[in-house]
């Protein structure tokens, strides 16, 4: 019995309070007595801490402490290894934090930090990705547990047989998260028991973590987490922020802030990998593909291996009988890269997507066409049907809201005054998973009701959707459901990431739902509370394996200079098929936000390694460019009415990454149109255009 | 390893300053550090955490705040700088009963997603607006003999100092521009 509301357009709930300024962050929370806490990074790349002077700050005023690996409180050697802080001497990067000071104000400690004085031994480091790195190894799995080689039909074979092929080489820089709130944490001790109010992106592994470092009972951690100024990936698991921050405050014995600046966010938080991707398509004259091959390499740490699925993505999007995808990885003395909004995807799309233009090319073929002809309704790699692949009906109806039809395909054709105009599509998808959850659903005597889950808002409109949900499944008007997330004193949930908050907590709220209508059916009309709880541990598990993906198209407008190179953004406008569409206004914004940080990736970020540092140079936003308001000119995110019964209960494919699969692909596809050059390697600077006006 | 002890906590005199300043109305007066910038100041020592730090450098705008009416970004501006003059923040930007209509029209589009950037754009689009109303050109205004139209490209240059990693950039300017189109 829904009432409507999954499908209506609420605005946030705790839209008031952010516009007000009253919405509390993880160190905006008023606290007795805290201190403040200032992490000092390591100067050296590879190497040993010999000696820590602290005299000069332990004599500054008001500083209380410089915790560091000769004094800090030990923790519990554990999975993450990256997290066991100021419990050695080594150094395996730079920008590793080594020590921290805390003081009784921001000021105190700011000072302290630079007035600790560290020695090292150092020796040689390597930091540099390279296509023939000697540390090139394959690693046995990759993120976050595909097979690392798939292979199918004859690659070789099929690829030297093809009448038409191509062959190249794309490249990405190190992309940096850089959420817009640092990660950051207030951490209090009380009799054993550890609070903290930190920034996350699910805080209920960040209290398993906490729990397991410390030894202490999961019980005796909450972790809260009522606002989060976004992640993006980088806030995904528990980081050092956090155990910085409980470390620092149990040395202290007094409650510590903690937030790192802006600065030491380039790196220890976890990026996006470079990669070197090499693909190879083979196609018959008619444009359709019997070949393709697609080799990735990127970079991990010495502490812990992550290993970037940048391939994935071509394993499953379009049919070839010859098929091959390959992943190799190098330890560099680098922070561990870590998600980064559609990790694997994300990279793969730019590399795949960018070829299936170079190949419409190459056949002479319109590329919305040469995709459309290559569109499968069974999974290549799973050799099972799509629950629901409404690719072709993105192309389509993004092809004629664009205005594609008129297109004319030659490069250079189009010119506006000094402006070279051209025009670019791309594809996309993203898996739609779920994860197992809990959740409680409560009857008030009142007739009103309460839903709690320990889900995370990133900023995704996830307390709105998930609100939503709770009153179309308990069959009560929303005004009636009271939502309480972001805080593990509320049934377990997983983390917001991967596109599948929204899938697995529904899930959970909607059995919790049913289960309390069963029970306030069964008893009548409610004199006391009266609680339902659910947990979908087992049905989630139980899921047959089918292909689950969300699907979209991108098509993008732009103007480049023909004297500068400078590229311009006319517009940009996506089409995307993810299953029901919870809240109409945060899907638009999370689409657009996806999409935009796509662009972002395509003409303006970048992280500039100088390996004589071993560390990117341009750590701040000042440096590191992100897409800013006067980028973005014209944006535009639409849906198709997709409804799929093979996902979850609510019916939703996820929308947080889809938005940015393959959206720097559609620029890049657009500038090669507008002038000829086909950049791969990104970021599209003006540099590698100049000089465009004198090319034929 | 524990330095400084009791008298820690208490502020070195020689290098702090009593200030006085009034803040969305009300006159606040602190002893701080002179180090301790109006960002600092107005989050650890006056409980307003409406005014956000994203970079500490001046570069995000997330702590934008309007300084004797005009916007500028406070963890830019020491504290001690700004004794007897006037701040609003945030928090001073609704009335006593109702959001303004800059902030009613930032939920209406779907403004901000995680909101941390969102109390800097607020600030800066008032200050932008002023701005405007005084005739103040930007880089984009074509003829400066004339007062600027409030055009988009005109609201997305003038607010261009406000980086949202959301992206909520095309929501910020119909918010804005439907605000100053009913004022």
């Amino acid at each position: 019995m829904s009432t409507g509301a999954v499908g209506r357009a609420y605005p946030r709930l705790e839209g008031p309070a952010k516009v007000t300024g009253t919405a509390r962050y993880a160190v905006e929370y008023p606290v007795d007595g805290v201190t403040y806490g200032w992490a000092v990074p390591s100067a050296v790349v590879r190497g040993r801490i010999t000696r820590i002077d602290m005299t000069e700050a332990l004599a500054s005023p008001g500083v209380l402490a410089v915790v560091h690996h000769g004094n800090a409180p030990r923790m519990a050697p554990g999975p993450q290894p990256e997290l066991r802080l100021l419990q050695e001497p080594t150094v395996h990067y730079r920008g590793q934090y080594v020590a921290v000071v805390v003081a009784t104000s921001l000021e105190a400690a700011r000072e302290g930090a630079r007035l600790v004085r560290i020695d090292y031994d150092t020796g040689p480091h390597s930091t540099v990705l390279t296509d023939d790195h000697p540390g090139l190894y394959k690693p046995d799995q990759v993120n976050p547990s595909y097979p690392t080689d798939t292979a199918e039909g004859d690659f070789d074979a099929g690829y030297a047989a093809a009448p038409v092929r191509v062959d190249a080489t794309y490249r990405t820089p190190a992309y940096h998260n850089n959420p817009m709130e640092p990660h950051a944490t207030t951490a209090q001790w009380h009799d054993g028991r550890l609070l903290v109010h930190d920034s996350n992106q699910g805080a209920s592994s960040v209290r398993a973590t906490l729990a397991e470092l410390f030894e202490v009972s999961p019980e005796s951690v909450r972790v809260v987490t009522e606002h989060v100024g976004g992640g993006f990936g980088s806030k995904g698991y528990a980081k050092a922020a956090v155990v910085l921050t409980a470390l620092a405050a149990r040395h202290v014995d007094r409650p510590v802030k903690l937030a790192l600046t802006r600065q030491q966010l380039f790196g220890p938080v976890g990026y996006r990998t470079p990669t070197i991707q090499r693909v190879r398509l083979a196609a018959d004259t008619d444009g359709r593909l019997t070949a393709i091959c697609h080799d990735a390499i990127s970079q991990t740490s010495t502490i812990r291996e992550f290993a970037e699925q940048t391939a994935v993505y071509t394993r499953s999007m379009y049919a070839a009988p010859h098929r091959r995808t390959t992943h190799r990885l190098v330890r560099l003395d680098v922070p561990t890269p870590f998600w980064m909004r559609a990790p694997g995807e994300c990279p793969g799309a730019y590399a795949l997507e960018s070829a299936v233009d170079e190949l419409a090319i190459a056949v002479g073929m319109d590329p919305v066409e040469l995709r459309i002809r290559n569109d499968t309704a069974v999974d290549p790699d799973q050799g099972r049907p799509f629950t629901s692949r409404n690719l072709v009906a993105c192309l389509r109806e993004g092809a004629q809201r664009f205005g594609w039809a008129d297109r004319d395909p030659t490069p250079r054709a189009r010119r506006d005054g000094r402006w070279l105009v051209g025009t670019g599509v791309a594809g996309s998808s993203y898996p739609a998973r779920a994860r197992p959850s809990s959740a409680r659903a409560t009857a008030r005597p009142d007739g009103s009701f309460l839903v709690q889950i320990n889900a995370t808002d990133i900023g995704t409109g996830a307390r709105t959707a998930i609100w939503q949900v709770a009153a179309d499944a308990l069959g009560v008007p929303p005004e009636l459901v009271e939502i309480h997330i972001g805080d593990t004193i509320l049934p377990t949930a997983p983390v917001a990431g991967g596109s599948m908050g929204t899938a697995s907590w529904s899930w959970a709220v909607i059995r919790a739902a049913q289960a309390l209508r069963e029970k306030l059916r069964d008893g009548g009309p409610p004199t006391g509370e009266v609680t339902a709880e659910a947990d979908t541990t087992e049905e989630v598990g139980g899921q047959p394996a089918l292909p689950r993906y969300a699907y979209g198209a991108h098509f993008v407008e732009v103007r480049v200079d023909a004297d500068t190179g400078e590229v311009r953004l006319n517009r940009m406008l996506g089409v995307f098929a993810a299953g029901r569409v919870v809240n109409p206004t945060t899907a638009r914004s999370q689409l657009i936000g996806g999409m935009t940080m796509g662009l972002s990736m395509a003409l303006h970020e970048e992280g500039v390694l100088d390996e004589r540092y071993g560390d990117w140079v341009n750590h701040d936003l000042a440096t590191y460019h992100i897409t800013g308001c006067a980028d973005v000119e014209s944006i535009e995110a639409y849906w198709l009415d997709e409804r799929d019964d093979e996902l979850n209960p609510a019916g939703v494919k996820g929308l947080g990454e889809i938005g940015i699969v393959g959206a720097a692909a559609a620029v890049a596809n657009a500038v090669h149109h507008a002038t000829g050059v086909r950049i791969r390697e990104l970021p599209i600077r003006l540099d590698k255009l100049i000089g465009v006006s004198d090319l034929p | 390893m524990q330095g400084g002890g009791e008298n820690a906590t208490t502020i070195d005199e020689r290098h702090s300053s009593r200030v006085t300043v009034e803040v969305n109305g009300a006159s606040r007066a602190v002893t701080l550090d002179n180090r301790t910038t109006l960002l600092d100041t107005l989050r650890e020592h006056l409980d307003l955490t409406g005014a956000k730090k994203g970079c500490d450098h001046g570069q995000c705008g997330s702590c934008t705040v309007l300084l004797d009416g005009r916007r500028v970004k406070s963890c830019l501006v020491f504290a001690v700088t700004v004794d007897g003059r006037s701040v609003v923040t945030v928090e001073g930007l609704a009335g006593p009963d109702e959001l303004s209509p800059l902030q009613a029209a930032f939920i209406a589009h779907d403004a901000f997603q995680c909101g941390y950037c969102t109390p800097g754009q607020l600030c800066s689009a008032r200050g932008m607006l002023d701005e405007v109303s005084r005739g103040w050109p930007s880089a984009v205004t074509d003829d400066l003999n004339t007062p600027a139209e409030l055009t988009d490209a005109e609201i997305r240059e003038r607010m261009a100092g406000n980086l949202c990693r959301c992206a909520a950039y095309p929501h910020i300017v119909a918010a804005v521009r439907e605000t100053a189109a009913s004022s």
